[in-house]
């Protein structure tokens, strides 16, 4: 067994730190058009210099999730449960007219014939941004979702009570 | 290491339960008390901080335990209001 000291400080720095204007999102949902909502208000708001957290919870999380990866839960049903949940940015489906995926393959081409950029894209560009991605520990096991299932840059893991510190703070707080 | 006065078990607890019975649990601390939150959801190394941070409580420490299988977290709070 070992022990290893956290220094507290880190964390507090970062909520103590003055910086600029701040915003916060809360993705919940998982559809392709509220993924895009969300990181176009992201990207925009980074864009202004603005601070922006993003906290995925619940179905959010389905875009933070590589591609094809299941779940390496230790039981059965979190591990069926995130089997049966696939996830991926480019793999969300259209909250309405999704038509079982050819209602979202007709708005995909039609955003790349417009040059549009994708949920995957623009989340690259947020991460590029430094938009801070951090990730609901609790709906992670609601859900069968473990750590090396999600993409690379997400190393914030936390919950309500930093979200709400950090909510408190903002001047844009966005329940998508 | 830290001294706690006061332990707190919230093992197999998931946000924002550890936090709830942290805010129950400093109310029979007197003023200076150390609390020993115990918990093994990851979320408290940021959710901890930011809650004492809220409150005006004192975060003395975080410690990290490893040990095969599991992973365990000790916050350490001092009441301070």
């Amino acid at each position: 067994m070992t022990t290893a000291q956290i220094e507290p400080t880190a964390a507090l720095a970062e909520l103590r730190d003055s910086k600029a204007d701040r915003v916060t999102i809360v993705l919940l949902s998982g559809d392709l058009d509220k993924a895009m909502a969300a990181f176009i208000i992201a990207t925009g708001a980074a864009a202004m210099g603005m601070r922006v957290t993003v906290f995925f919870t619940f179905w959010g999380l389905n875009t933070i999730r590589k591609k094809g990866a299941s779940s390496s839960a230790s039981d059965w049903l979190r591990r069926m449960f995130g089997f049966l949940n696939k996830g991926g940015a480019d793999t969300l489906p259209l909250s309405r007219f999704h038509f079982w995926g050819l209602g979202t393959k007709m708005m995909q081409v039609v955003m790349k014939q417009n040059r549009m950029p994708g949920v995957p894209e623009l989340m690259q560009m947020a991460l590029d941004l430094d938009v801070r991605f951090i990730a609901c520990t609790t709906t992670m096991g609601l859900m069968g979702i473990t750590k090396d299932t999600l993409i690379d840059g997400i190393d914030q893991f936390a919950g309500v009570t930093t979200y709400l510190a950090e909510a408190k703070q903002g001047s844009v707080n966005l329940f998508i | 290491m830290i001294q706690a006065d006061v332990k707190l078990d919230t093992l197999g607890y998931f946000c924002p339960m550890p936090i709830i019975l942290t805010s129950k649990k400093i109310k029979e601390l007197t003023m200076g008390q150390v609390l020993e939150v115990v918990s093994d959801d990851e979320g408290i190394k940021k959710d901890m901080p930011a809650w004492c941070e809220t409150t005006g409580h004192e975060m003395v420490g975080l410690e990290e335990e490893q040990s095969s299988s599991k992973r365990i977290y000790k916050a350490f709070v001092k009441k301070a209001k």
